[in-house]
């Protein structure tokens, strides 16, 4: 035991003989520098790299250009992402609905060829990554906010059928979902009402718009409205 | 762009009324509430503390020798008891983590699993074993995934599941009645898995707040009973029983013990309504 002691004592004796040294060389400022510097490279692989590396990039099978197709249809978003009978949302279309048109090349993009030559002739569905894609235990109701509550695609969605082509599904290496699930923004400011889509912006909405809040232990909106 | 919200939903409270003198204990309540809900089995099932059965039926016997030997099959799913003040079960005013709730606007207490951390401090909590633990992940049998309910979320180790009152049909349904330009939504739009699959018809359920609802008036049987009602659990799950020693066991009475007014069949009252 009291070796160690005296080891100790000595360490520390050095470590303030030698702290005393640096004050006498002036190299306060170097210490400074290097505090600077370190803590730039923290907070550019924070803020830069980290999200690079948590963010794979993934292409959609092949591009798509949603002002073409918005030129042709009559109803507008609800004429390919419609409800079903049953109140249902379909969601993105299935190759049945393209195939009416697109059974033959039509234009002259190199996607729309890959469309018909990969998916249309044999008849295979095109594996969408969808952006908005929820997690298993979360229960959203398109047809409640869309008909009920009159709200419009641009709300959550932005202004995605004013896009010619497809942007990059960041895919959240961790969590496995979409980055537009988290939002863009690394310290989560929102500009728009489309930015993210987690639980806070839902539960936020429902408030302002005076959806019941019914829980008996947070007096907020029910756990069974948006869950399942 | 915004509608107004001008319709004023009343509040609902879903609950069920169960004949025992129709129950013949075959357990397709079980079986449907098993495949509706994707509760996982294991390959043995034969250690009943560690099996997962939302709704459960139990077999009761007045313990009387033969001749006069009678049995009655309880199904028990959760009780959604309501408490002393509205939402005030025994489950939710425990739960650390939020995960267990109850909604002021349908009586359903919900569980959601991926607030639960496992503390089990509700299991502990329910009178009526109406929980249950997730001592593991689930494993379905090979191809068995594909038949699972996309409407339900599957849970995973370490958390605690029970009986939602099949809530997502409720979900499914609005959906519907949302598509019609619809804001209620009529008796039959939403039923349980088990009341549908209940093939001699001992499961009815509805909101008990509605007079037009068929457990509105069955709840008002004489013969009426709720699960220890002693407790002041509230609960919302109501049994039906001609047979008095059924009634008694439905509230733990021993044998010495003499019957209160309440469970006199003729002074039967029901609970007040809110």
């Amino acid at each position: 035991m009291s070796t160690q002691d005296d080891k100790a004592e000595a360490v520390s004796g050095e470590a303030v003989e030698s702290c005393k040294t640096c004050k006498d060389d002036g190299s306060g400022g170097v210490v400074f520098l290097f505090f600077i510097i370190g803590l730039m490279i923290s907070l550019v692989f924070g803020w830069v790299v980290f999200p690079k590396i948590l963010y794979s990039g993934k292409k959609q099978p092949f591009d798509f250009n949603h002002v073409v197709h918005n030129e042709v249809v009559d109803d507008g978003c609800e004429s390919c992402h419609f409800f079903r009978d049953d109140g249902t949302y379909a969601g993105v279309p299935k190759l049945a609905q393209c195939v009416d048109c697109h059974e033959e090349v039509q234009g002259e993009t190199e996607d729309e060829a890959i469309f018909v030559r990969d998916y249309v002739s044999k008849n295979r569905e095109v594996p969408w990554l969808i952006y908005s894609k929820q997690p298993d235990c979360v229960f959203f109701s398109h047809v409640a906010h869309v008909k009920t509550a009159g709200m419009d695609c641009v709300t959550c969605h932005g202004d995605i059928g004013e896009s010619t082509s497809l942007k990059v599904y960041e895919k959240n290496i961790i969590t496995g979902y979409s980055r537009d699930i988290w939002g863009k923004n690394m310290i989560g400011l929102k500009k728009n009402t489309y930015d993210r889509m987690k639980m806070d912006d839902c539960a936020e909405c429902h408030v302002k718009e005076g959806v019941k809040q019914s829980s008996v232990q947070t007096k907020k909106g029910a756990c069974f409205v948006c869950h399942k | 762009m915004k509608k107004e919200h001008k319709h004023v939903k009343s509040n609902k409270k879903y609950g069920m009324v169960i004949d025992l003198d129709k129950c013949t204990g075959c357990g397709a309540c079980m079986v449907s509430c098993m495949a509706e809900n994707n509760v996982p089995f294991k390959a043995d099932e034969s250690n009943k503390l560690d099996s997962i059965t939302w709704m459960r039926v139990y077999k009761l016997t007045n313990d009387k020798p033969y001749p006069d030997t009678e049995i009655c099959y309880l199904p028990r799913p959760c009780q959604h008891c309501e408490g002393q003040h509205e939402g005030h079960s025994p489950c939710v005013s425990v739960c650390p983590a939020t995960a267990t709730d109850y909604s002021m606007e349908t009586g359903i207490v919900s569980q959601i699993y991926t607030r639960c951390f496992g503390c089990r401090y509700c299991m502990a909590a329910c009178p009526y074993h109406a929980r249950y633990f997730n001592w593991w992940d689930p494993v379905w049998p090979e191809g068995m995934e594909e038949s699972l309910n996309p409407d339900v979320s599957v849970r995973m180790r370490g958390i605690v599941e029970k009986c939602s009152f099949c809530f997502h049909r409720y979900q499914r349904a609005m959906e519907k009645a949302h598509f019609e330009d619809r804001h209620e939504l009529e008796e039959n739009e939403y039923q349980t898995a088990c009341t549908q699959a209940c093939p001699s018809g001992a499961i009815t359920f509805g909101d008990l707040n509605n007079e037009s609802h068929a457990v509105y008036k069955l709840k008002k049987n004489p013969n009426a009973f709720r699960l220890l009602e002693r407790l002041g659990t509230n609960p919302k799950i109501y049994y039906v029983s001609s047979r008095e020693w059924v009634r008694l066991a439905g509230d733990n009475y021993r044998p010495d013990e003499k019957m209160t007014a309440k469970h006199k069949p003729a002074k039967h009252a029901p609970a007040k309504q809110h």
